[in-house]
């Protein structure tokens, strides 16, 4: 590190791996500009999902097929992708939903007795299950924003509430998706009445999309950003932090909701033991492997969607390579800390003026 | 500059005078913070308010800006009396205070920080090349050297922080700003960020400042008038060409000498009454 002026600016943190001296001027400026592009994180997890991607498909001639592929993506992929999205939202407004997995295993069931048992067609059943994501938000928001509570130990309290429901409705039986809601099923991605496959992978990409327009191109996102970075400043400049948060908590459970309808929709059962914490936990740790800190104010929706999908290769590929899932584990979690500790480092170096 | 007399109209059809306090007290319980004080506010005047640590600077700024209510006394705003029930309120009749390092978004841009809860918008998204124009535009009418409104505030060194909270505030158009101690922990280069800024606000005359501090070497360079606050009450009132920094650290030691001596005669007097043993 002799040459260059970048070495020179103070570094607080270790050296970023490629960056020792030497080379032309050509190389270097293709090594910093490199070096820029994987300061952006979701660069960096792109990377990595690339290269997963490109091994899995050397490896082995069933990845690249239309039927894992869809399996991959709408299967594996598309659920991550939208709860990722629907967990950014708080991380960055400094909370959490614990209760969201459980919001999504509620979600089917209750679109099914409305359906069954109470007669309300079709669209109806699926609007007011919807809604109901959006008042286990509101219920979560209530009990965080105006009660006080640690988002964290409130939404532990209705995770618990939710599966009890799931569980004492339900009998811990799955149910049948009713005959009548065929035809939208299609539109949300089953299965086993469409070959086609991608419709879940598009309803994901669409709310990354969406969202990311959201939270970083209008005043909502920059107020929920603001929330999350300096709630006192925030609530100086006469945000109201409240109505941030119940808003967040509530596109959050309603995501909840459309992710466990949606997933019904595709594997065409009603499960109970679908969704839940691993799902919620998956969605955190694709949360932060794409760049978001726990801890309030930075955060990417694309990042997030991005996690979720190097999630979904690793359990696709290593099924498909023939590799136990258990050691998976292992490598992810490690995974999460290491992008943890990346957070935290790439922050410091941030803030010492390295962009 | 003259006083104008209770109720009294100035010349020019304003009141020269645009806060006046009258007679505040201020009784947290058997502790009384602030007793019977009388401050005025001219015109486009920079009025510094010094005073040691606990003086009772903080108190009179937290009732300012409508955080807390006064146990007795009256506010005037443009010879208006006022009664200050929120810092929203008090912000939207004109009073605003911008405290240290609280006030940004670090995670922000600056010209989203300067924007932030006031946004430019062409439903449904921000209109980014609007506000980081206007933000450019307004920061070099303040004579600011920001080189990059891209920047995340986070990169920036506390003086430009307090300066762009500063810029914000001015942008509201307030008649009264409070600044809460502008330079605390800040070096002489940075400080003087803030001086300039406040010397160039002086200078176009819209705004009446209030500079709360407790380090006045600096400030008293850009005040055109000092009080000092000792004790809960204010103890001088001279135009900063009248005093000195030497005037006003004798006055603050001799009272921490006072306050000394007392503190040591009143524990030489209850030492005799023996030390209560802490033994169970």
């Amino acid at each position: 590190m002799s040459n260059t002026a970048e070495a020179a600016t103070g570094v607080t943190g270790p050296p970023p791996g490629g960056q020792t001296a030497g080379g032309n001027g050509v190389l270097r400026t293709l090594r910093r500009g490199f070096g820029a592009f994987l300061r952006q994180r979701e660069a960096t997890v792109l990377v990595v999902v690339v290269a997963l991607f490109l091994y899995f498909t050397i490896d082995s001639s069933n990845f690249l097929t239309h039927a894992n592929q869809a399996n991959l993506l709408s299967g594996i992929a598309a659920p991550y992708i939208i709860l990722a999205t629907a967990e950014v939202l708080l991380l960055i407004c400094g909370e959490i939903d614990l209760s969201v997995g459980f919001t999504f295993t509620l979600a089917p069931f209750l679109m099914y007795f409305l359906i069954a048992y109470d007669g309300v067609p079709v669209i109806l059943a699926i609007i007011i299950t919807l809604i109901f994501g959006l008042v286990v938000g509101a219920v979560n928001a209530f009990l965080t924003v105006t009660l006080g509570l640690p988002s964290f130990i409130a939404t532990l309290g209705t995770s618990f509430i939710l599966y009890g429901v799931v569980l004492t409705t339900s009998h811990g039986e799955p149910a049948t998706l009713p005959a009548s809601t065929e035809h939208i099923g299609k539109f949300f991605g089953n299965e086993t009445t469409s070959a086609w496959g991608w419709s879940a992978i598009i309803w994901a990409v669409l709310i990354v999309v969406i969202f990311h327009i959201v939270l970083t191109q209008t005043r909502w996102g920059l107020h929920t950003v603001a929330v999350g970075g300096n709630q006192l400043g925030a609530r100086e400049a006469g945000i109201s932090v409240a109505r941030i948060k119940y808003g967040n908590f509530m596109m959050t459970g309603m995501l909840g909701a459309l992710v466990g309808l949606q997933v019904a929709f595709y594997d065409n059962t009603i499960d109970p033991s679908a969704g839940g914490y691993q799902y919620m936990f998956y969605a955190v740790a694709a949360a932060v492997l794409g760049g978001t800190a726990l801890l309030g104010g930075a955060g990417t929706i694309l990042g997030a969607g991005l996690g979720a999908l190097l999630l979904a290769v690793f359990i696709d590929g290593f099924a498909i390579i023939g590799i136990s899932a258990n050691p998976l584990l292992i490598v992810f979690g490690a995974g999460v800390v290491v992008a943890m500790i990346a957070n935290v480092q790439l922050g410091r170096l941030r803030e010492a003026g390295r962009t | 500059m003259t006083t104008v007399p209770e109720g009294q109209v100035a010349p020019d059809g304003a009141h020269a005078d645009i806060l006046r306090v009258e007679h505040i007290s201020k009784r947290y319980g058997a502790v009384t913070a602030l007793i019977d004080i009388n401050m005025r506010l001219a015109r486009a005047e920079v009025l510094g308010l010094i005073g040691d640590n606990g003086a009772g600077k903080s108190t009179l700024l937290k009732i300012l800006c409508g955080f807390q209510p006064p146990t007795s006394g009256h506010i005037f705003l443009d010879g208006q009396e006022i009664t200050l029930k929120s810092v929203d309120q008090a912000r939207s009749l004109g009073i605003d205070a911008v405290y240290q390092d609280l006030a940004l978004v670090n995670q922000l841009t600056v010209y989203h920080n300067m924007f932030l809860n006031r946004e430019r918008v062409r439903w449904p998204l921000l209109n980014n090349r609007s506000m980081r124009n206007e933000a450019r535009r307004r920061l070099d009418a303040m004579g600011l050297k920001i080189p990059n409104v891209n920047a995340e505030v986070a990169k920036l060194s506390g003086g430009q922080r307090q300066a762009i909270a500063v810029a914000r505030s001015v942008y509201s158009n307030p008649k009264v700003l409070l600044l809460d101690e502008p330079l605390a922990a800040m070096g002489v280069k940075e400080g003087a960020i803030i001086l300039d800024l406040v010397r160039e606000l002086k200078e176009q005359g819209n705004v009446s400042i209030i500079i709360i501090a407790h380090n006045y070497g600096q400030i008293l360079e850009v005040c055109d008038r000092v009080n000092l606050i000792q004790g809960g009450k204010i103890t001088l009132d001279k135009y900063a060409s009248e005093t000195s920094a030497q005037e006003l650290t004798d006055l603050v030691v001799a009272e921490y000498r006072k306050a000394l001596e007392d503190r040591q005669r009143s524990a030489a007097s209850s030492s005799s009454l023996g030390e209560t043993p802490r033994s169970q």
